[in-house]
């Protein structure tokens, strides 16, 4: 569903991606990990349209997504929540949400924000707060749910579970999995939590100074202890 | 200086800032020479227009230094122009002179450095828009202390300022290498000059030593100037009353040139025609700063002259000159950010890689 | 007891014209990051518009609609053709690109329209009324100004608060990146919120205007005062600048009833200062950084 054929990116004289080229198939979820600067979320921003690529080429369902500029990649499908979380912590809970579907092609409905609260009760409870009063778990929340009310196709997410709690993560990871398995949501997953990741996911991609190095199935990788010294820590 | 017994790691930095100082010493008599003949061939008006642009040069010179060298906007040094204009035109205002000239303007300029010292603590702590809107503010409050005091400050009149009379030595000294006559106006025009290479000669050193440094530093990055030890607030107002101090000597020789102080002569267009010229020459180039000196002296009279061929009234060619200035300024900005001065100083860097990279 | 009275009520009707320039200058801030310094030569081009239409023949109102879409198109063109290039980029060049166009917009305006005083009509009496032994100086034109005022703010906060519109331009205000991402056309949102803008100021002009004279200069001291109000209320704070705008005309008024009409900008550079020094996120600043 997800197409990358040799994409790379440049900043000045550093290479971020290096030729990178794989698939993500449908419905599934595919982790992206490597260690720090390995370019998961160059690859991410490149895909997205923040950043232009030098070379090469990306499409999702055979629209091409590498001209495209990041204002149009809602209405494509594509739904990227950054690095950081991208919360807006001026508006509320209720505007980030409204902010989310108003990207679509159709017209959002109260239903979809309702579906949110439904999914994130603890959203629901203060829907009429400022983003910045929710913890990072909640926050997660917000921008999952925030990227789900544009009906994507494909969801791009960057390092999840940056400084949340176990528990919290494993919460957060066991909702994407439904999601996946309920909407036949596509994932494309960062995560330097490579265990975590790997416990969800069905392909792993493991990127190495700008290059990717591993693509197999997640049960393979996780399974491969020399891989995983080699790149992923554990 | 030569009798400080000197640590010898500093031997070798000193010998070249020793260098630095001949160098500029060296440009200055050039210079001098140079403002010698020109003043000497041309005409009584040139010699006026001469003087304008040596007074413009003093404050554009400051005011470069202020913005290019340490980061910092100042839209009111007109109100610093008219300080140091004020001081002379008061000094002057006695049937006999107070001060000698030397006396008269080095008080202009002890008393706008005063006063940018007192402004400079204040905006230390301001950046950007925020330091632009306190001295756009500085601007139009100053001409209305001037309306307000009008007993002392003569109002909306202003003050007359008696021109200098020609010290008999100066006329001796200028008769003996040129076999001309001085009058009152030529003077004043070597007074400017003779301003203006002094003030130049200092403010080139001051960029070149370690205090120009910390301001670079102080510009680029407060975080890590900090962290380095730099006092930010000290270097801040350091640059900012050295460029008063600049304003207020310009001011000086501009009373005398004009013979008049007035709150009119000291309007707001007066503080950012002064950044025009500094942004068109370059920020932080003293020669950017006398280019754009000699472009607001010459300028306005070649485009009123458009003006008037293409069939606009007088007052519409008048304004035709800032119209152009501020066009420029804005194109300066949106094409060339850095100025007349820094853009061919790129193009040979450029030219100078090209030249040496393999073929 | 009348000169109070007299002082209190013509500042607070200029306040309100403060507050709305000060409104436009906070507009432009909070989307762009950016003093827009020219605001006021933009508000007295297009109050020429208007004049240049009535002195035609046409009736007051269509000229101040005029000078109002005149605003909008205005705003429009400026932030994209000449703010976009240096949006996001060192601080210095965006001042003197404001401050290039401010002298453009002011020659550009004497050669057209030429440097004479002109008047401007007033639609409404400029006279106040009495009250038993008081005369009460809130003429006519000063209630318009301060209707006028307050509509438009309603307008503005309606729209902010309550359309999808107003979000789209606060979320582009607030994080332009997670704006696009989210599919909203940030660059768009960036040219109608300078277009809004100088609509604003165009109202503050028209406002100023009323019953006066007009010259190219005679916004000048108000993009000072705006930004002085602009900054008392906190630059990110639309509400700030309508506080900032009552609470430093009434303020001017007293100093230039009571001290002298000449120290009035003194008086706006001492008050500047001061809360530059101690409050400088002014009045209504909640956190001193954006939490993110």
């Amino acid at each position: 569903m997800l197409d990358v054929h040799e994409l790379t990116t440049t900043y000045g004289p550093v290479t971020a991606l290096d030729h990178v080229s794989f698939s993500a198939p449908k419905g599934k979820i595919t982790a992206v990990l490597g260690a720090n600067g390995a370019g998961k979320t160059t690859l991410l921003r490149t895909l997205s349209g923040l950043i232009r690529p030098t070379v090469g080429a990306a499409s999702l369902d055979g629209t091409d997504l590498v001209r495209t500029p990041a204002e149009k990649m809602s209405a494509l499908g594509l739904a990227h929540v950054p690095e950081g979380r991208g919360v807006i912590t001026e508006l509320t809970i209720e505007e980030n949400l409204r902010l989310g579907g108003l990207g679509r092609a159709d017209r959002a409905k109260p239903a979809d924000i309702d579906r949110a609260y439904s999914l994130f009760p603890v959203l629901g409870d203060r829907r009429n707060a400022t983003a910045d009063t929710l913890s990072g778990g909640e926050r997660q929340m917000l921008v999952i749910a925030r990227a789900l009310m544009a009906n994507p196709k494909i969801l791009l997410l960057d390092e999840p579970s940056l400084g949340l709690a176990p528990r919290i993560v494993a919460q957060i990871f066991d909702l994407l999995k439904t999601l996946v398995e309920s909407d036949g949501l596509t994932v494309l997953l960062v995560e330097q939590n490579a265990r975590s990741a790997l416990s969800i996911a069905d392909f792993g991609v493991v990127l190495n100074l700008g290059r990717l190095v591993v693509h197999e199935p997640a049960d393979v990788l996780a399974a491969d202890e020399k891989l995983r010294h080699a790149y992923l820590g554990f | 200086m030569a009798s400080l017994p000197l640590p010898l790691a500093k031997v070798g930095r000193s010998t070249l800032w020793q260098s630095t100082l001949w160098r500029h010493l060296l440009l200055a008599v050039a210079g001098l020479v140079v403002v010698v003949l020109v003043l000497e061939g041309t005409s009584d008006f040139r010699n006026a227009q001469l003087a304008a642009m040596a007074y413009l040069g003093i404050a554009a010179g400051g005011l470069t230094v202020l913005t290019g060298l340490n980061g910092q906007i100042s839209l009111g040094h007109g109100a610093f122009m008219a300080i140091g204009a004020y001081t002379t035109a008061l000094l002057y205002q006695g049937t006999e002179p107070v001060l000698p000239v030397l006396g008269v303007l080095l008080a202009a300029t002890l008393v706008a450095l005063v006063v940018g010292a007192a402004v400079g603590v204040a905006a230390a702590r301001l950046h950007g828009p925020y330091l632009a809107g306190a001295t756009l503010a500085l601007a139009i409050a100053v001409p209305g202390i001037a309306l307000f005091f009008d007993g002392v400050l003569g109002g909306e009149q202003g003050l007359n300022v008696r021109l200098p009379e020609v010290p008999g030595w100066f006329a001796d000294i200028l008769f003996f290498l040129t076999a001309h006559d001085v009058s009152s106006s030529k003077y004043v025009a070597y007074i400017g000059w003779l301003s203006l290479i002094v003030t130049f000669v200092l403010l080139a050193n001051l960029s070149r030593s370690r205090v120009g440094r910390i301001w670079r530093a102080v510009r680029d990055d407060e975080v890590a100037a900090e962290i380095a030890g730099i006092n930010l607030g000290r270097a801040r107002v350091l640059a900012f009353l050295v460029s008063a101090a600049c304003a207020g000597l310009a001011g000086a020789v501009m009373a005398m040139a004009v013979r008049l102080t007035a709150p009119s002569g000291f309007t707001l267009t007066l503080s950012l025609t002064l950044l025009t010229a500094v942004v068109l020459g370059g920020l932080g180039s003293l020669l950017g700063a006398l280019i754009g000196a000699a472009l607001l002296t010459f300028l306005p009279q070649v485009v009123t002259g458009v003006g008037a061929d293409l069939g606009l009234s007088d007052l519409q060619s008048a304004e035709l000159t800032p119209l152009v200035y501020g066009l420029t300024m804005v194109l300066v900005i949106l094409l060339a950010p850095a100025g007349i001065v820094g853009s061919v100083r790129g193009w040979w860097r450029s030219r100078a890689e090209k030249a040496h990279k393999p073929a | 007891m009348q000169q109070f009275l007299t002082t209190a009520l013509t500042g607070l009707t200029l306040g309100f014209v403060y507050a709305a320039f000060a409104l436009a200058l906070v507009l432009i801030w909070r989307s762009t990051r950016i003093v827009n310094f020219a605001q006021a030569p933009m508000a007295m081009i297009t109050t020429y518009v208007a004049l240049v239409l009535i002195d035609a023949g046409v009736s007051y109102w269509v000229g101040f609609v005029a000078a109002l879409v005149a605003g909008l198109v205005l705003g429009a063109v400026v932030e994209r053709v000449f703010v976009r290039p240096v949006e996001g980029k060192s601080e210095i060049n965006a001042v003197i690109l404001t401050l290039g166009l401010f002298i453009v917009l002011h020659a550009l305006a004497a050669v057209v329209f030429g440097s004479r005083y002109r008047s401007f009509p007033a639609p409404f009496g400029l006279h106040g009324f009495q009250a038993g032994e008081l005369r009460i100086a809130l003429t006519g034109f000063g209630i318009f100004t301060i209707v006028a005022v307050l509509v438009v703010m309603g307008l503005l906060v309606a729209l902010f608060r309550f359309t999808d519109l107003g979000l789209k331009m606060r979320a582009s205000a607030f994080n332009a990146e997670v704006a696009r991402l989210l599919g909203v056309k940030v660059g768009r949102m960036l040219t109608l919120g300078w277009a809004l803008a100088a609509l604003v100021g165009s109202l503050s002009g028209l406002l100023i205007a009323g019953g006066s004279l007009v010259h190219p200069s005679y916004m000048d001291s108000v993009v000072v005062y705006g930004f002085v109000a602009a900054v008392l209320g906190g630059l990110d704070s639309p509400a700030g600048a309508v506080v900032g705008g009552l609470l430093l005309g009434v303020s001017l008024s007293f100093v230039s009833g009571y001290v002298g009409s000449e120290l009035v900008a003194l008086a706006s550079l001492v008050i500047l200062m001061l809360v530059l020094l101690l409050k400088p996120g002014g009045l209504f600043s909640h956190a001193a950084e954006r939490r993110v």
